[in-house]
């Protein structure tokens, strides 16, 4: 590829390997600036929750641990200030807003409105100039406090009044946070592996990853194959099939759950009208569905089979994208020698058309597989989780917000990004086969 | 006519495709006008394999349309005589008109159909080529009359739910006809009181508001980025194009527990602003990925002629690469729009106030029992029909942008 600095190379001698020129320096240095915006953000919002969620997983974080202990302050009068040489009390009520945690080193300051002049600060507060700030040891779980002052207003108060209580009172304390102390515990991974759930929750997340995954994608090789000789209306239906790609995961969950519905649900109505069952059938609440062959009972998981069925319908638009833009670049030479040579159309797919569709298939497989793995917001839509279709994912939404135990939902992220990088490790060695 | 496997293989689609065609068309009858109907599948399969039979009488070079004539015919008279004169078993003077439809659309369906499968198919011994050839036209056919119930029949229901009323919905979920008689203010109660009742207006607002901010940040963030990957030499440039994507496999789920800690420790949780952080986050990545695949592909000539001319770096980013990667551009910014319009895991985490709600995350408060089913459909349908009609826009930006630069192969 021709450099853009090649322009310079007559009067410069070529950088040697290793060492930049000016010039190179110079765009290097650019295009780190150019990237800078890019790597903070990425850096912030994608790489550090990734840490930080290593740490979270070793603390007993509780959804409300979430509100640190603030001190709370309210500031009243007692007594009238506008009549010169009068006493007044001054009251600052001092609140915990936790009723667990302590608060220490509890600073109050205010500022006195000028004409005002404090007879008796009481023990904790000192007065300099209009200036007045109390000092609080600390301030236990729950507790409130009142901290009070004597004060007169002199007669130039008196021409232009103003309440003490107008200069809002700023506190300040320091709280023991959770999230940066130094207790670390490994009670969040005990409680999620010692549970039997885990390992079914395990998997039930492989089956939907790898039926999902693979139902995706057959679908999606069928659908190209069928689109891609040209005809009247291609591009119309090529737009149609990619509907439910493009909806919104809400509007077509939400279809399906009461397309399905077992009581007044479309789906269930088609198939007793066609007499194929007498009840409604209750696709995304039944956990297993007894199916008898000869004699032998199959425990059928219908919840779980329909939940997989939902990923490939949404998905396969996707992989029929990228199989069709591959099998539209095939080169149709083959095909026309393999006709002569009399290949029928099955041989001619077999032989020709998938081997050249292995790579994308594969890339396919790995990205499908991942974004499947990593699948949240359609089987919670759907199901919630319940009847033997929760997922890792919706176990970290089910440990950290419905139990409200952070720290093992955390956990349950932490095994989703371990086990996401084994399978990765593993594809790249001995599975995926790049595309030349 | 010479029996052999050719007729044998014509008389199955025959078989199939009737079924099929008697099957779609009774479903829909229902559907549509709401009549109970019932369609009896062995007449419509018998009546298929006769219009095989029919078709296969004569040779493929002799088949005339007299004899497709024939062949439709023979659809409508065997349908008639298995089915005892009822093929939805209802009484042929209910509705008549539009059972004769119904029958004049299978025979006419299955014709066409068997017709363009056994074209030049003779009736006699085939060779393994022609069967192939049945079996990969069978397939083809079946696979749009698949695709396209499975694709349509879902988004027809979304649509005609939130047309009907609570009470019929229950009495007859097989009725989604729609009753034109009672006037368009009744038909669109629900979206009418979506909008007055639910703060839907405020929603949709608040959705495009996000989007479209969403997009330009992203744009903003990934044109440098994409730019400095594709065109400038700095070192490590070959690890950083390579493990762009990488970022776009982190789980978002994995994301939420550290974000919604620390976004709530600093009051960035409930905010319009947490998701405009967030959403650009997750989709510079991608777009970067795209864009720096669509720049490579750019002349760089053109380029080095504008930096000759004394055009500074930015100027020519500006004014030469921008304007020729216009297609890029819109395609990575409508990805990045259906991303921000179709988001649901973040909205739903963080927001709680409903003056800020996005439309996915309004939607999902109406799935509550409280709440008829049609406004959730009606909700749905409002959540749909703007990426739907943008991206019927600029498909072909999409597509051409989703497989030229986010994956190689």
């Amino acid at each position: 590829m021709p450099h853009p600095t090649t322009q310079n190379s007559a009067s410069t001698p070529p950088p040697r390997k290793g060492k930049l020129g000016p010039m190179a320096r110079r765009e290097a240095r650019l295009a780190l600036w150019m990237l800078a915006p890019t790597f903070l953000i990425v850096m912030g919002i994608v790489l550090f929750p990734l840490l930080a969620n290593f740490w979270i997983s070793v603390k007993p974080v509780k959804l409300s641990d979430l509100r640190p202990p603030t001190p709370v302050v309210s500031e009243r009068v007692r007594g009238d200030f506008e009549i010169p040489g009068e006493e007044f009390e001054i009251q600052y009520r001092l609140r915990n807003s936790s009723r667990k945690g302590d608060i220490a080193d509890v600073v109050l300051t205010d500022t006195l409105p000028a004409g005002i002049t404090v007879i008796d600060p009481g023990d904790v507060c000192t007065v300099t100039g209009s200036e007045v700030r109390c000092a609080l040891d600390g301030l236990p779980a729950g507790e409130r406090t009142r901290l009070k002052m004597t004060a007169v207003s002199d007669e130039s108060f008196a021409t232009n009044p103003v309440s003490p209580r107008d200069s809002e009172p700023t506190v300040t304390g320091t709280a023991e946070n959770i999230l940066t102390n130094n207790e670390f515990t490994l009670d969040n991974f005990a409680r999620i592996f010692d549970s039997n759930e885990f390992w079914s929750v395990l998997w039930v997340t492989i089956a939907y990853t790898v039926f999902g995954t693979l139902g995706a994608l057959v679908l999606g090789l069928f659908a190209a194959q069928m689109l891609n000789k040209p005809f009247a209306g291609r591009s119309i239906i090529r737009g149609l099939f990619l509907f439910p790609y493009v909806a919104p995961v809400i509007a077509v969950a939400f279809t399906w759950v009461i397309l399905l519905d077992p009581f007044n649900g479309t789906f269930n109505a088609i198939l007793q009208r066609m007499n194929v069952t007498d009840a409604g059938i209750n696709f995304f609440g039944q956990r297993a569905l007894p199916i008898d062959i000869f004699g032998l009972t199959i425990e059928f998981p219908l919840a779980l089979a329909t939940v997989i069925a939902f990923e490939a319908w949404r998905y396969f638009p996707l992989s029929f994208l990228f199989i069709l833009a591959r099998m539209q670049s095939i080169s149709s030479d083959m095909y026309e020698a393999a006709e002569v040579d009399g290949a029928t159309p099955l041989q001619q797919f077999w032989h020709i058309s998938l081997p050249q569709l292995l790579g994308i298939l594969s890339t396919l497989f790995l990205l499908r597989f991942i974004w499947t793995f990593n699948k949240f917001d359609d089987i919670f839509l759907l199901t919630g989780g319940a009847a033997g279709t929760r997922t890792l994912t919706v176990d970290v939404y089910e440990q950290g917000f419905a139990l409200s135990n952070l720290g093992a939902g955390a956990a349950v992220a932490v095994a989703i990004f371990i086990l996401l990088l084994v399978f990765a490790v593993f594809y790249f060695k001995f599975i995926h086969r790049e595309d030349s | 006519m010479r029996i052999g496997t050719g007729l044998l293989l014509g008389l199955i689609t025959g078989l199939l495709w009737g079924t099929i065609a008697v099957a779609i068309t009774g479903i829909s009858l229902t559907l549509i006008t709401g009549l109970p109907a019932t369609p009896i599948i062995s007449a419509g399969a018998l009546a298929g394999a006769v219009n095989a039979a029919i078709i296969m009488l004569r040779a493929p070079a002799d088949r005339t349309p007299g004899l497709y004539l024939v062949a439709f015919a023979g659809v409508i008279i065997t349908m008639m005589l298995v089915s005892f004169g009822a093929p939805f078993s209802l009484a042929f003077s209910e509705s008549s008109l539009i059972q004769a439809f119904g029958v004049g659309l299978i025979a006419l369906a299955v014709t066409f159909a068997n017709r363009a499968v056994l074209i030049d198919i003779q009736s006699g011994m085939l060779k393994r080529y022609a069967i192939d050839l049945v079996i990969v036209r069978t397939l083809k056919g079946f696979g749009f009359v698949f695709f396209s119930v499975i694709v349509i029949l879902p988004f027809y229901v979304m649509v005609m739910t939130s047309l009907k009323n609570q009470q019929d919905l229950f009495l007859n979920p097989l009725d989604l006809s729609i009753d034109l008689t009672q006037g368009a203010a009744s038909l669109f109660d629900s979206y009418v009181e979506l909008f007055t009742k639910f703060n839907f207006g405020r929603f949709l607002l608040i959705s495009t508001i996000v989007s479209v901010c969403t997009v330009l940040i992203t744009l903003a963030f990934s044109i440098p980025g994409a730019y400095a990957v594709a065109r400038l030499k700095f070192p490590g440039q070959t690890v950083l194009s390579s493990s762009i994507l990488l970022i776009y496999l982190v789980p978002m789920i994995v994301l939420v527990i550290p974000l919604y800690a620390v976004f709530s420790q600093l009051g960035l949780r409930n905010t319009v602003v947490g998701l405009l952080i967030v959403y650009p986050a997750t989709t510079v990545p991608v777009a970067l990925y795209m864009l720096q695949g669509y720049f490579r592909g750019l002349p760089a000539e053109l380029e080095e002629a504008g930096l000759m001319d004394g055009l500074s770096r930015l100027g020519v980013i500006w004014k030469i690469t921008l304007p020729l990667a216009l297609p890029a551009l819109a395609s990575v910014s409508l990805y990045v729009f259906m991303i921000a319009w179709n988001e649901f895991l973040f909205a739903f985490m963080f927001l709680d106030d409903p003056d800020i709600f996005t439309l996915s995350r309004g939607v999902v408060s109406l799935n509550s029992s409280e709440v008829p089913r049609q406004h959730l459909m009606a909700g749905a349908v409002i959540a749909t029909v703007p990426i739907l009609v943008i991206f019927l826009w600029f498909e072909r930006f999409l597509v051409q942008g989703l497989t030229a630069g986010s994956v190689k192969g």
